[in-house]
């Protein structure tokens, strides 16, 4: 067990400690000078003023400063919890800005990959057993699947909020109300959250149907099912088993899909420009703030690792196979 | 008499036709008896086996009748079979060493199964470890997951749960094939204990090594291309067996402390037919250094003999 | 954006395990390639997604040459709806660029950089698969260590941090940096497989006989797997398609040249087509990308039932 963990950490540490560097690299290793081109956009500076504005930005950015201490320096006040300033933000710390965020794309992504996972799993699992329904999900799904995060979030946005008007398009809640708490505010907050969760459930929910379905008769094909059929045994019984044995590469299929599912939710807040972290880094981009962009890469990043390492946990609970193969019994 | 099949005819669906796998198979296995059913890979023996406990995936009942102790079994019907599967008639599959849930401790798993089948666990589990102790299994076994245990003892295992509610037949497939020959004598003697302690009424044992017949079956029942060769007692097949394909069969074994060196091994040349579209007359014919013109009309399978029945012209003594 | 069903174990299944009861399969023997058409031709999936790949295809090939307009050509009318004109059947942008061109244009940057990528990821993924597969060891074990941290890397974020610092950005460049990033569950799967093939005899005789490694990998192993291999080729065309697109809509795809993921981009941001009804304008972009993705993902399940014969509907 020990070893099992102590190899995931060891990975994701890696994992971290390549990504931090990238990401600490790019800036410094691109063709042109960072700092001159933001002071480019500065237009109407006086020249004194574009001197002291690129002094300025050097010294935030330790550009003067060997490469070596500037790596330190980085490592230092990350493990600080100092991701910089925000320019955007005009001059809030990052950390602050990701934190606003934060709560916006949560309650989109945690409810969308929970009940995706819930509700596609057991359509795919019921898909595998009957044949009718086989035929609708299965290319219900596979469309699903197939379509890109951004564009159904588009459609969505398109038919139920242009079109029929049921929804608002844009924003976190209503640009003319403060955040209270009100029902009012509550309400409006559930009806701009809708279409971009929407958005996002449909997609995933279409992946795990078909990969479910898939596990399960693949499961209810295996030699333990065939010998509890040859044994009389109810099909109750062999579905259990076959269900709960499906759902373990679901798990493991789970940490695999975190980083396309970030994508999505990333692409689906700026269709909804919905205040989370994608719209966020969207802004980031668009101003070149880097150290907004970098705080928030950082910050997913370690988001990932830390959801990574949940999944990890909860497979090992799960699967009792790796408990077995940990404690070295085979035969 | 314990197991009476009539005619049974059980093909196998395939996109370019139906391929004749099983086609009309008559035969009794009475109380007691070790009935061993061999022949090459491909004669049918395993669909025989596998047809009487469950019709799997392509295989498709054409006719026929089976009867277990009087009862009539309906093969072709899925869930009425289920009444007879595992009390009335059980299986050991070739696939016994992945038979088990792999995510299931080996105990939990035969309770739930016990259980669904409307039994006491509780009420059996006494049994249920003394057979343990009789294979030579540790009684912890059943707190274990199968894949911490080895092959042989996942097929021990397979084995007294298959005869945990002592069926009055019991098929055994191929359960030799993959062991080494120590392991082999084992586990055929372990199938003879559970028929004298009366376990299992009767057994059916499929293989293509009939050297392991030999040592633990009653009577012999050879298969060739779908139909019935040869059935008799077993030191009737090896000492004086009538059809010439068992013949060859026989004496193509080695003998253990024999040296062959001024006799070449006699295998058999040639090779089965096609099952798809299956030739007429008698099927052996291609391969048979007695054939002759009567084989052209197939052979039925009669009894010659007491209890022994072959299906050939020459063995009848029908002579063109 | 969204991945393939890539935890099917059923993917890992099609090489030499097919363990097909003699008495089944009586098919009158074909060969290799005679029996594969034979399925094929027969497959309605694989048909199906054939003939729309083909239609998409056909867009890209001859669309620019049937619609020469420059795609950002501003000097049409502006927002118009598709109409039956010569020149409008997408309708126009906001800025008057035809949108049919853009929709042609982009389809071939799409294909492009979607085979590009796809082609690269399988590079990667089968160099680092076999290798870590056959040779095992140490060497398996850094290798799974690599594969391990791309994997978990959220690509996105690291293309999104890599691509907004470049201020010129190719075709090329896109297509390789999402190549680069694709290919670990690919070298996860292969790694397996090459594992049961390793211990087969076939290879034995085959180090016998003196043959150095990557001639066995490329003459043994891989036909072997060559079914296998295609599919995975398939998918990670489908996945890298939908990646690009991914950037694209953020802003960082190539600059200069079009792109599906761009016309979305455009049309939601300074295109403003959603409070303006501009349907015309991101439908395409985005239905041309389900349909080449979606049909590569059936064509995948298509080609799985012909390899696998067990899977084959009858």
């Amino acid at each position: 067990m020990r070893r099992y963990f102590g190899r995931k950490l060891l990975t994701y540490s890696i994992t971290f400690f390549v990504a931090a560097t990238i990401d600490w690299m790019i800036p410094r290793f691109m063709p042109g000078d960072p700092v001159a081109s933001l002071v480019a956009k500065q237009a109407g500076l006086s020249s004194a003023g574009a001197t002291a504005l690129v002094q300025y930005y050097n010294d935030l950015f330790g550009f003067q400063k060997p490469i070596i201490v500037q790596f330190f320096d980085f490592w230092a006040k990350l493990l600080q919890g100092d991701l910089g300033l925000s320019v955007y933000g005009h001059g809030r710390p990052v950390v602050e800005s990701i934190m606003g965020a934060l709560p916006f794309t949560l309650a989109l992504l945690v409810p969308a990959i929970l009940l995706s996972w819930w509700a596609g799993n057991s359509f795919g699992a019921m898909a595998a057993r009957r044949k009718w329904m086989d035929n609708a999900v299965l290319p219900i799904g596979y469309i699903l699947t197939a379509t890109p995060y951004m564009w159904l979030g588009i459609v969505l946005a398109f038919v139920l909020g242009f079109s029929l008007r049921i929804f608002p398009m844009s924003g976190g809640y209503g640009f003319n109300l403060e955040p209270t708490l009100s029902w009012e505010f509550f309400t409006d907050l559930v009806a701009h959250w809708i279409m971009p969760f929407a958005s996002l459930f449909l997609v995933m929910f279409g992946g795990w149907a078909i990969g479910m379905r898939n596990m399960v008769i693949y499961e209810l094909e295996s030699d333990y099912s065939r010998y509890l059929e040859a044994l009389g045994a109810p099909q109750g019984l062999v579905r259990k088993y076959a269900f709960r044995n499906a759902m373990l590469p679901q798990i493991t299929g789970l940490a695999l899909q975190l980083g396309v599912i970030i994508g999505g939710q990333l692409v689906t807040e700026i269709v909804f420009a919905y205040p989370g972290i994608g719209s966020l880094l969207f802004n980031a981009i668009k101003s070149e703030d880097y150290f907004l962009l970098q705080g928030i890469f950082l910050f997913i990043i370690i988001g990932t690792l830390v959801a990574n390492f949940m999944v990890d946990v909860a497979y090992v609970i799960v699967d009792p196979r790796t408990r077995v193969g940990m404690r070295g019994g085979t035969a | 008499m314990s197991l009476q099949v009539s005619d049974l005819r059980v093909y196998y669906r395939t996109l370019a036709g139906d391929v004749k796998a099983l086609d009309g198979a008559t035969f009794s296995i009475a109380d007691k008896e070790i009935m061993g059913l061999a022949g090459e890979s491909g004669c049918g023996k395993s669909t025989l086996g596998n047809s009487l406990i469950r019709l799997d995936g392509r295989m498709k009942y054409v006719a026929g009748s089976v009867t277990l102790d009087g009862n009539a079994l309906p093969i072709w019907d899925n869930t009425g079979m289920n009444e007879f599967r595992f009390r009335d008639l059980s299986v050991i599959p070739q696939y016994a060493m992945s038979a088990m849930n792999p995510t299931r401790k080996i105990g939990k798993m035969t309770g739930e199964l016990l259980e669904s089948r409307g039994e006491n666990f509780a009420a059996i589990k006494p049994e249920l470890l003394r057979r343990i102790d009789l294979v030579g299994l540790q009684r912890d076994v059943l707190n274990l997951y199968p894949m911490e245990l080895s092959g042989g003892m996942k097929q021990r295992m397979v084995m007294v749960i298959s005869t945990l509610l002592d069926p009055s037949l019991l098929i055994a497939d191929e359960i030799t094939s993959a062991l080494d020959v120590s392991t082999q004598r084992a586990v055929a003697e372990t199938l003879v204990s559970f028929r004298d302690h009366g376990f299992v009424k009767s057994m059916i044992v499929i293989t293509h090594d009939v050297s392991i017949l030999y040592q633990i079956a009653d009577t012999i029942l050879i298969m060739y291309a779908g139909k019935l060769a040869e059935k008799a007692s077993t030191s009737a097949i090896i000492n004086r067996p009538l059809h010439p394909y068992t013949r060859m069969l026989v004496s193509s074994l080695p003998e253990v402390g024999v040296r062959y060196a001024d006799k070449k091994l006699s295998g058999i040349p040639g090779s089965p037919p096609s099952l798809l579209k299956p030739p007429t007359g008698c099927r052996f014919r291609a391969r048979c250094p007695l054939a002759f013109d009567k084989c052209a009309e197939e052979p039925p399978f009669v009894e010659v003999d007491t209890d022994h029945w072959v299906a050939c012209w020459k063995a009848t003594g029908t002579d063109a | 954006m969204s991945g393939p069903a890539s935890t099917d174990p059923r993917m890992e299944s099609v090489s030499g395990s097919v363990d097909i009861d003699k008495e089944a399969t009586a098919v009158p023997a074909k060969k290799a390639g005679g029996e594969f058409l034979y399925f094929a031709l027969r497959s309605r999936k694989f048909l199906f997604a054939t003939a729309i790949l083909l239609v998409l295809v056909g867009f890209a090939i001859f669309g620019p040459m049937i619609d020469t307009t420059d795609p950002m050509d501003t000097n049409g009318v502006q927002m118009s709806s598709p109409t039956m004109d010569a020149g409008n059947w997408f309708g126009t942008t906001i800025l008057g660029e035809d949108v049919f061109a853009q929709f042609v244009n982009g389809l071939r940057a799409t294909f492009f950089v979607g085979l590009l990528a796809g082609a690269l990821a399988a590079f990667i993924g089968m160099a680092i698969g076999f290798t870590a597969g056959y040779k095992g060891g140490w060497v398996d074990e850094v290798l799974n260590m690599i594969t391990n941290v791309v994997l978990v890397l959220p690509t996105l974020a690291v293309l999104i941090v890599i691509s907004s610092y470049l201020k010129a950005r190719g075709v090329l460049f896109e297509a390789v940096f999402v190549g680069l990033f694709s290919w670990p569950w690919v070298a996860r799967a292969i790694r397996a497989q090459t594992f049961t093939l390793r211990s087969r005899d076939f290879i034995d005789l085959a180090k016998l006989s003196g043959r150095g490694t990557w001639k066995i990998i490329i003459q043994e192993i891989a036909p072997n797997m060559s079914s296998y291999l295609f599919m995975v080729f398939i998918l990670l065309f489908g996945g890298a398609i939908l990646f690009a697109a991914s950037l694209d809509f953020i802003g960082l795809g190539p600059t200069g040249g079009m792109s599906l993921g761009l016309m979305m981009f455009n049309s939601v941001t300074y295109g403003a087509a959603l409070t303006l009804g501009l349907w015309w304008w991101f439908i395409p972009p985005g239905l041309g990308i389900m349909a080449i993705v979606g049909a590569l993902y059936v064509m995948n399940v298509g080609l799985d039932e012909i390899f696998n014969p067990k899977l084959r509907d009858i």
